[in-house]
Parts: C-alpha cells; sequence; structure tokens
C-alpha cells in the first residue's frame, strides 16, 4: 500500500498526462460516435427496412476483439491517436445507435398517429414527440458507449496513442503492481465518474410527465 | 358539410375496404359511421382528414374537393379524438390541449382562454389540471382533454374514432351524455366511429351502418329502429330493441314524466299527458328542434324533446317500473 502512495507521489506527472490523454480520447470519441450514431439512429427509424442491416453491421464490429481492432487498423492507418480514435468510435455506434432506435420505434403509436392527425408535419413530430419521448433511452445508450470506451481506452497504448494504458502496460511490463494499480484506478474512477455525471443529465432530461 | 363520390378503397393486399361509397354527413350534426369490425368504417372517417387517401372516388368538405387542400392545414382545421387517447405524456395538459392553436400560430392569451374555457366545457377545473401531467389522470379524464385538444383550434368538424370505447361504462355513459350536451352548445360538423348501437342511438343525429365496405343504411335513429332497411340493419339494432320500442309505443306519456325536463325556453307544442309515445312522436315530426309540453289539465308538468322519447322506448321494462 505504501508502494502504491509512493509510485502515485513519484509519477504524478506522468498519471496526471495519461490521464488527461485518457479522457481526451473517451471524450472525443463518445462526442463523434454521438454525432454519427444519433442521426443515423434517427434515419434508420423512419426508414426501419434499412435498421437491420445497418445495427447488424455495428453489432459485426463490436464481436471484434478489441486488441485484434487496433492491430486491423495500424497497418491502414499507422500509429497516433487518430487510429485509436477510430476504433473507440466504432465501439462507441452500437450502443448509442439501438437505443436511439429503440427509444424512437418504442414511443407508442398512438400519439403518433394522434400528432399526425392533429397536422404536426414529420419533423414537428420527430422535434416533439418522438425525440423528448425516446430520450431516456437515448441517454442510457450514450452512457454505456461512454463506459465502454473509456475501458476500452487503455488499449489505445498499443497503437502509441497514450492515455492510462501507457502506465498499465508500463507496470506489467516491470513486474510492478503498484505501478498496474497507479494506471487501473484512475480509469476505473474516471468511468464511474463520467457514469454518473450521464446518469445527472439522464435524470434531468426525462420530461416530468413521464416520471410519475 | 362532408361528401363522398363513388369513393372505393383498396389496399395493396387487394382488399376492398370501400366499394363505391356515395354520402353526405350534414354540417352541424353528429354523424355516427357504424358497423362490424372491418366494415371499413375507420377507413371511410380517416379519409376526411386524408390519413388514408381514396383509391377511386372523391371527397369534398363544403363543395371543395379536398384532393385540393394541403393535408397539413386540412388536419389542422379538423378536430381529431381517437381511440387509444394518445395524449403527449411528456406534455402538460396545456401544452396537449393547446397544440393545434400552436400549431396555427395564435398569440398566447388567445390560446390559454380558449383552453380554460373548452376545460371548464368538459368539467375539468383549469386551475387543477393545466399544469399536471396526462398519466396523473384517470382514463375518462384523459378522453375529456382528448376532446378538448380536438376542439381548441376551433375547427368545424370534429372527427371521432371510437373515443369511449377503452373507457369503463360509467366513464363512457358520462362522456356520451357530456358530448351531447357539448353539441348543443357548439354545433360542430362531428363524424363519430362506434361500434356500440347503444352509444349509437344516444348521440346520433345521423347514423351511417356499414357492412363489408358498403352502406347498409343512413338514417336518424328513429328511422333505423322504425323502418329497418334490411335483415342486417334489424339485427345489427337488435330485434329485441325494435320490439321494446314497437311495444312501448302504445305507453302513456305519463308514465315517462320524470325522463322529461322541468323547465324549457324554446318552442314547445302542447300534448295531453294520456297520449302515446307513437303519437307524441308523430306529432314532433313535423319540428323535430320543437319540445312537447307535457299537460294534464291546464298545467304543465314536462317537457318532452324527440331523443327524450326514443330514450323512453329504448328502457328496460324494469328500469320503468322503478
Amino acid at each position: 500500500m505504501n508502494n502504491f502512495f509512493h509510485t502515485l507521489m513519484t509519477r504524478q506527472d506522468m498519471i496526471q498526462s495519461a490521464f488527461l490523454e485518457h479522457i481526451y480520447l473517451s471524450f472525443v470519441a463518445v462526442a463523434i460516435g454521438i454525432a454519427i450514431a444519433l442521426p443515423t439512429g434517427i434515419i434508420i427509424a423512419r426508414y426501419r427496412r434499412y435498421a437491420e442491416p445497418v445495427i447488424g453491421v455495428t453489432a459485426v464490429f463490436q464481436t471484434i476483439p478489441s486488441l485484434a481492432l487496433f492491430g486491423f487498423l495500424v497497418p491502414i492507418l499507422g500509429i497516433g491517436s487518430n487510429t485509436a480514435l477510430i476504433a473507440l468510435i466504432i465501439y462507441a455506434l452500437l450502443p448509442i445507435l439501438r437505443n436511439t432506435y429503440t427509444g424512437i420505434t418504442g414511443v407508442d403509436s398512438s400519439t403518433i398517429e394522434a400528432g399526425r392527425g392533429m397536422g404536426m408535419t414529420r419533423t414537428q413530430i420527430l422535434r416533439q414527440i418522438e425525440l423528448p419521448l425516446a430520450l431516456p433511452f437515448i441517454m442510457a445508450g450514450i452512457r454505456t458507449a461512454t463506459v465502454l470506451t473509456v475501458g476500452i481506452a487503455t488499449l489505445a497504448t498499443f497503437v502509441g496513442a497514450g492515455g492510462l494504458g501507457d502506465i498499465i502496460y508500463r507496470g506489467l511490463q516491470s513486474y510492478n503492481n503498484a505501478l498496474v494499480l497507479a494506471g487501473a484506478l484512475p480509469v476505473a474512477l474516471l468511468a464511474i465518474g463520467f457514469d454518473m455525471v450521464l446518469k445527472w443529465i439522464e435524470k434531468r432530461t426525462t420530461p416530468k410527465g413521464l416520471k410519475i | 358539410m362532408i361528401r363522398f363520390e363513388n369513393v372505393t378503397k383498396r389496399f395493396p393486399d387487394g382488399t376492398e375496404a370501400l366499394k363505391d361509397v356515395s354520402l353526405v354527413m350534414p354540417a352541424h350534426q353528429l354523424t355516427v359511421i357504424i358497423g362490424p369490425s372491418g366494415c371499413g368504417k375507420t377507413t371511410l372517417m380517416k379519409m376526411i382528414n386524408k390519413l388514408e387517401k381514396p383509391s377511386n372516388g372523391k371527397i369534398y368538405i363544403d363543395e371543395q374537393p379536398i384532393t385540393d387542400l394541403d393535408e397539413v392545414q386540412l388536419r389542422r382545421s379538423i378536430g381529431y379524438v381517437i381511440q387509444r387517447i394518445g395524449l403527449f405524456p411528456h406534455m402538460t395538459i396545456a401544452d396537449n390541449a393547446s397544440l393545434v392553436p400552436k400549431l396555427l400560430g395564435w398569440p398566447k392569451e388567445k390560446k390559454d382562454a380558449r383552453i380554460r374555457e373548452l376545460l371548464e366545457l368538459t368539467g375539468l377545473s383549469p386551475d387543477t389540471y393545466m399544469e399536471r401531467y396526462p398519466l396523473e389522470l384517470s382514463g375518462g379524464q384523459q378522453q375529456r382533454v382528448g376532446v378538448v385538444r380536438a376542439l381548441a383550434g376551433d375547427p368545424n368538424i370534429v372527427l371521432m374514432d371510437e373515443p369511449f370505447s377503452a373507457l369503463d361504462p360509467i366513464s363512457r355513459e358520462q362522456l356520451q351524455d357530456e358530448l351531447r350536451n357539448l353539441q348543443q352548445t357548439i354545433h360542430k360538423t362531428i363524424v363519430f366511429v362506434t361500434h356500440d348501437m347503444d352509444e349509437a342511438l344516444k348521440i346520433a343525429d345521423t347514423i351511417i351502418v356499414m357492412k363489408e365496405g358498403q352502406v347498409e343504411q343512413v338514417g336518424t335513429p328513429q328511422q333505423l329502429i322504425d323502418e329497418p332497411a334490411n335483415e342486417f340493419v334489424r339485427n345489427f339494432i337488435g330485434i329485441e330493441r325494435i320490439r321494446q320500442k314497437r311495444a312501448f309505443g302504445d305507453k302513456k306519456l305519463k308514465e315517462f314524466i320524470h325522463l322529461f325536463d322541468t323547465e324549457w325556453q324554446g318552442e314547445a307544442q302542447t300534448i295531453p299527458a294520456d297520449s302515446t309515445i307513437n303519437e307524441a312522436f308523430h306529432q314532433l315530426e313535423k319540428n323535430p328542434s320543437h319540445r312537447l309540453a307535457v299537460t294534464a289539465g291546464d298545467r304543465v308538468i314536462g317537457y318532452a324533446s324527440g331523443r327524450d322519447l326514443l330514450k323512453a322506448a329504448l328502457l328496460k321494462e324494469e328500469e320503468v317500473a322503478q
């Protein structure tokens, strides 16, 4: 235990910069993941015959072991943080995409029919009915994707993108358990922290009328 | 007035939901479309606000073909109440009800005043309910909001698709009565779809009976009972109901005094309490909007409308005895 604190103190700078790199990788990957998966989810919810193939493709990505995916990408994209980001984005897609799709298609059809019958346009129905009602699902998808990404981002070290994986890997190589812990513990804290923040946002965005 | 001209609806799988239907739904009246499930009644109604499009034929609203009208604008000008209520759970009652005025771009004061007025009319106190959410309300209250929402944009036409069938029997009866009373104030052109003959007889000015995509008979509740066009209509109304009504025709008005109003401001014709129900109907036929002032000696003991008489005729024996 003393050894662990000692490691924390002496390697403080290294841990800190790895921590920031880790946050950067996870945050950017999830943000881009949302930017891709959210509109795609909305589109496949409208054109449902494309839903299965599109979700299928992202599901196949998900089944590729993460280490292998990083390995595949290196010959194509070289090493560096962009390679790591692309791999992380690919993993973030499925939860967001699937939850967006499920959330929107799960909105009670009578609500949609009422909206249509009263003369709402498709865009109005999407923005005023479907998205607000699907928001709790979408947020849950984003939470899953975030926690997943924070975990997988530890592998970014193998493509030279840094992050807390660097510390863990260094610890493993030198049989230094304290160093491994000094890398792994912040990863866990980061995942929990992100999850709590997003849970709070999820609660705030759940329409009041649905909490009854 | 809504007019259907040789309207046919064929679905992609080849089934014909409507077969060459031509009919008129008079303005400012409550028209009920009734028939067994699958008879095309809902399809017929949904064509009015273009939720369904005819395969052949034309539909006119006030002699204007609806194909000329933009569907979004058209729907905003027509009230719509559906069976499963379909309130938006994430919006307050006020937001739900004021949706169409908002789409129409009404100023806030006009919108609020309108919603308050309508909530009052349907027996929901605005101060209590406006800021609440649909899931906090009972089914009957929710559907009242559904009716308010349909009326909010002050449409001339209101479409109601089995609006009360998902409610419990007590709420259903209440809402039927309220709709009837409401209609006497608002005089909208209401098209009401149902499969319940009791409901139809109770609320309709005109009933359209449908079977397998065709119209079997169009008439007032009275006409349907007195002169069913064919065996199907007769069975659909119910032999029992017709028999009861016939037998009751010979009963005297004074047996039903408790069903009549004690006060009436409008026009009325006098009739002695010893007259039979049939005689009363006969006298009313010439002026259906009048009431009958039922007299015993010189004194008026009740005012009867045609609807009251019909109600009397449809009451079960034991209910009268009480």
